[in-house]
């Protein structure tokens, strides 16, 4: 079932998709009945709390448990001794975590204990009760500390005493590019960590039954990867392993790996014979982390007087905390996919992840992207002024073509950035703007591409990435089964619309069963904006193999031939002569009687595009997912305070199934990003989170959040179900750069550094008053031992090869 | 520990418990009463995910005690509606999109709840300010917005 054989159908013979629809599950939400993990209440259930680390980084000599487990109330306790001796860890290549820390803790925060009690109460106060004797190692901080520091380590593997990961990559010859330039250019950046706040705190729930089952309802992202987590560590068959992943109150990847909390639960139920319930505080959710990654960048690029790029070498130092999570892969996307939005024909790239006694950074909405995003687009923008180019229209220039190859051998297919850019400068005023408005106001250009999925699982097989059962009762009743997990991106919404619109029925004639590893095919997770495309796909190959039952058999009965036959309108009638016909439920019960039970199976793998070296398996996608935005700021000479005043956006997502969901995630996206172009941060002081709390963490409200103007660009691209991309990471990222161009623009002063405080801006102020170089940022980029470069022959503007499709 | 016994009213039903002192009134809720609706996202009265209503005042819920509650009437997100009919305010976070995971969205229906029954013809400006103690990490508000005023015009048409 090729893209190339069953192009999509036109808009106009389309019932559901495409319409205006409000998700399926947001009835249980507005009446308070949706149940998150935290509302899961069993009978006899018990509740646990862990004890975390005080010290950032320190040698565990003794824990003493005798005082908790006397307390009145405890049912057990447990440390790392209670776990067997495996390391857990979401990608195979970083199996470096533990369930409870057995002989060192790594950053405030590890967990090192966990109690289970008759209410959460005693927990806790057990839990303060637990000894730990410490031996106290010098913590690591920085980029820098860890990168001089060649005796203390914070993990036993890596590329270097605190370096997890080195990476070089060349495609093509730079220097011969430079070389062709008429101006080279080198900037520094360094973009801040920040937390994804998901207003829901992480929590599960564990049942032991006395078969030897465990059961883990969790507000997780990846069911799947905590299922073999969980088999891994408590060494259980996964078999004999159930998870259930609840609605998930926001994620934005912050719950898209597996955590302690969760094994902890698995251990105690098992011990106790109880259910057990752990709910993480406000507090702990900063210590869980996997936020977006701290990244020093330095970036150099050569371009003609036209500014055209003719090369540019980048290279990126992320600030990893204390374990691997994602790291390699958050390596290579600030890596990977800076040639995916302007023509890049010869590309270097140099990345390092460092290990710091600091909460473990992961994937956040765009992961490892939205950094060098806005490097390269504040890196443009000066360039541009340096040319005397508009940089709206030096980009819009240079936009990628449509189904060609990068110089890193990606494969794109459509391509709506030309349209994104025109619409969004339109739109905006810019050209009437830029550079001609009152001091203090500005507007700022950016543009950015994304992922649709990655095209690599994480573990390689050869199995599919999801995959979807649709089944008919006699009653007419759909139901379709999925792993996926709705975070409230509305996957939910996506799968019922994929199946009413094959089926002809409405969205709400069907109950979607999703994300519980015993009941529905394994969907991989809701990260790297995968589940519209992938699991789109896969529904809509078994809603048509039912399809096909329905109409044969209804096709019997009129003695016509299935072939003129449609279904629509929760009918099966003549295309040609709609009153000839029956209804739906009718045309089910004669092709279960024809053909026996309905139900049928749907599942879907990416096609493999990438290139052929070490390190090709990040990047390459199904489609990318384009975005152009300007931002109109306001900035106080007096504070230094930036107010975003207006933002003009048009997305790129293909076609958009449901344009007011669609609409919802580039608002989303628009948001949270300008919460980290303006205030967000995850500092810490002496190995201390700084402001581990809602009050003292700032994050918009809706006074600092302006009106938001989406523009829906639609591409229909080959690829995907109904000709769709992604929505919901994209978006986020041209918002950040177009704010620090704005800001540029706004008063002349270049914050080089995210987020853009008022702090900063007014000590850009205040060097532009002393006829200093208003410009705050990094000032030199540490020597990294970067090996050789893996040099590989750019791909630029090959032709896509779509014979390489999925299977 | 000390316990104390309290009677309330909880979406128009009478309640009589024996609670902690220390126990907020959220957790009585969540735990004692088994109404869920209610969530906590901070839990020191700064994400509004908690809030309320309390003899007719929109309240955070994680800041109070269950027996600061004692003789008081006091409706949750479960009481909202009637039957099965929406109140006008969920009905137009439904249509118009205003929510995605839909955690902090009961903090948001009961704050509307109060402000639009105080200021049934808002402007968006006054919307927003209303808002501003309620978190969302979802929608970037603009949807929310949209509801509201939906929202009050619903209200205004059915007399309500």
């Amino acid at each position: 079932m090729g893209p190339v054989e069953t192009p999509p159908r036109r808009a106009e013979e389309l019932a559901v998709i495409g319409k205006r629809l409000p998700k399926v599950d947001a009835w249980g939400k507005v009446i308070g009945e949706t149940k998150y993990a935290d509302d899961l209440i069993l009978p006899r259930m018990a509740h646990a709390r862990l004890l975390r680390a005080r010290h950032p980084h320190a040698r565990i000599k003794a824990i003493d448990t005798s005082r908790a487990r006397a307390l009145p109330g405890v049912l057990a306790v447990i440390t790392g001794a209670d776990f067997p001796p495996v390391k857990f860890g979401i990608l195979p290549v970083s199996q470096d975590e533990e369930a409870l820390s057995t002989e060192k803790v790594r950053y405030v925060g590890d967990a090192v204990a966990a109690v289970a009690a008759v209410d959460e109460e005693t927990a806790e106060r057990a839990t303060e009760l637990i000894e730990v004797e410490y031996e106290p190692l010098p913590p690591i901080m920085s980029i820098e500390e860890a990168l001089a520091e060649g005796t203390v380590r914070i993990q036993e593997y890596g590329d270097g005493p605190n370096i997890h990961k080195l990476v070089s990559l060349e495609f093509g010859d730079v220097e011969e590019g430079f070389r062709e330039a008429d101006l080279i250019r080198e900037d520094l950046f360094y973009f801040e960590g920040s937390n994804h706040l998901p207003m829901e705190q992480h929590a599960a729930v564990a049942r032991w039954d006395p078969d030897g089952k465990l059961t883990l309802w969790s507000s997780t992202q990846t069911p799947h990867y905590v299922h073999r987590t969980l088999a891994k560590v408590l060494e259980l068959p996964m078999s004999h392993v159930r998870v259930i992943a609840t609605p998930v109150g926001g994620g934005f990847g912050g719950k898209s790996d597996p955590f302690s909390h969760e094994l902890v639960v698995a251990r105690l139920a098992q011990l106790t014979g109880r259910p057990v319930k752990c709910t993480l505080t406000r507090e702990e959710v900063f210590y869980a982390h996997r936020g977006r990654h701290p990244v020093l960048m330095w970036v150099k690029t050569g371009v003609t007087r036209d500014g055209t790029i003719q090369a540019m070498h980048f290279r990126s130092i992320l600030d990893g905390g204390a374990y691997g999570s994602y790291g390699v892969a958050s390596t290579f996307y600030t890596g990977a996919l800076q040639t995916v939005t302007y023509k890049v024909p010869r590309y270097k790239f140099e990345g390092c992840r460092v290990f710091t006694n600091k909460p473990p950074c992961g994937p956040k909405r765009g992961h490892g992207t939205p950094q060098p995003r806005y490097a390269i687009e504040v890196h443009l923008d000066k360039i541009a002024e340096a040319l005397g180019l508009d940089p709206a229209e030096m980009r819009r220039r240079q936009v990628v073509e449509p189904f060609s190859k990068t110089a890193n051998h990606l494969t794109i297919t459509t391509c709506g950035l030309e349209e994104c850019i025109d619409r969004v400068v339109e739109a905006s005023g810019w050209r009437e703007k830029h550079r001609r408005l009152p001091p203090g106001r500005g507007v700022g250009f950016a543009a950015s591409s994304y992922i649709t999925g990655a095209g690599l699982a994480i573990y390689w097989n050869e199995m599919p990435h999801t995959g979807v059962i649709v089944k008919i009762d006699r009653g007419g009743g759909v139901a379709a089964f999925c792993g996926s997990i709705d975070i409230g991106q509305g996957s939910d919404s996506v799968l019922a619309s994929v199946v009413a619109e094959v089926l002809g029925i409405l969205p709400e004639d069907i109950r979607v069963v999703t994300a519980d590893t015993d009941l529905t095919p394994v969907d991989l997770g809701s990260y790297s904006s995968r589940v519209t495309l992938m699991m789109g796909n896969a529904a809509k190959e078994a809603a048509e193999k039912l399809r096909g039952l329905l109409l044969d058999a209804a096709a019997k009965k009129l003695e016509v031939s299935p072939a003129g036959l449609v279904a629509r309108g929760r009918r099966v009638y003549l295309r040609d002569d709609p009153e000839r016909g029956m209804s739906f439920a009718e045309a089910a019960q004669l092709a279960e009687a024809a053909y026996g039970t309905l139900a049928a199976a749907g599942s879907y793998r990416p096609p493999r595009r990438g290139g052929k070296f070490k390190g090709a398996g990040v990047g390459p996608t199904p489609a990318y997912s384009y975005t152009a935005c300007v931002a109109e700021v306001a900035v106080d000479p007096e504070t230094g305070e930036v107010r975003p005043l207006e933002i003009w956006i048009a997305h790129d997502g293909g076609r958009a199934l449901n344009p007011l969901l669609v609409e919802g995630q580039v608002e989303g996206s628009v948001y949270m990003g300008l919460g980290e172009a303006l205030m967000e941060e995850q500092i810490f002081r002496k190995g201390l989170h700084k402001i581990p709390s809602m009050l003292e963490y700032k994050s918009p409200t809706t006074l600092e959040t302006p009106e938001i103007r989406t523009i829906l660009v639609e591409t229909n691209d080959p690829e995907g179900p109904f000709g769709a991309k992604e929505a919901g990471q994209v978006p986020l990222l041209p918002l950040i750069p177009a704010i620090a161009n704005a800001v540029y623009d706004a008063v002349g002063v270049r914050v080089d550094e995210i987020p853009i405080t008022p702090e900063k801006v007014l000590k850009g102020l205040d060097q532009k008053g002393k006829g200093q170089e208003p410009r705050v940022g990094p000032e030199r980029f540490p020597r990294v031992s970067f090996p050789e470069p893996i040099r590989v022959e750019s791909a630029f503007g090959q032709p896509a090869d779509l014979s390489l499709k999925r299977e | 520990m000390s316990e104390r016994a309290i009677r309330l009213k909880v979406n128009g039903r009478e309640y009589q418990r024996t609670v902690e002192v220390r126990k907020t009134l959220a957790d009585f809720l969540r735990e004692d009463l088994e109404l869920t609706g209610t969530h906590l996202g901070c839990e020191h009265g700064v994400c509004g995910a908690c809030t309320i209503v309390m003899d007719g005042e929109a309240v955070r819920s994680c800041l109070l005690f269950a027996v600061q509650a004692d003789g008081a009437d006091l409706l949750t997100v479960e009481g909202l509606a009637e039957g099965e009919a929406l109140h006008p305010i969920q009905e137009a976070f439904w249509e118009h999109h205003g929510l995605q995971c839909g955690f902090c969205t009961p903090g948001f229906l009961m704050t509307l709840y109060c402000f639009l029954r105080d200021r049934p013809r808002p402007s968006e400006a006054e919307i927003r300010e209303a808002l501003a103690g309620n978190l969302c990490r979802c929608t970037g508000y603009q949807n929310i917005v949209l509801a509201a005023k939906a929202a009050a015009e619903k209200l205004a048409a059915t007399g309500r």
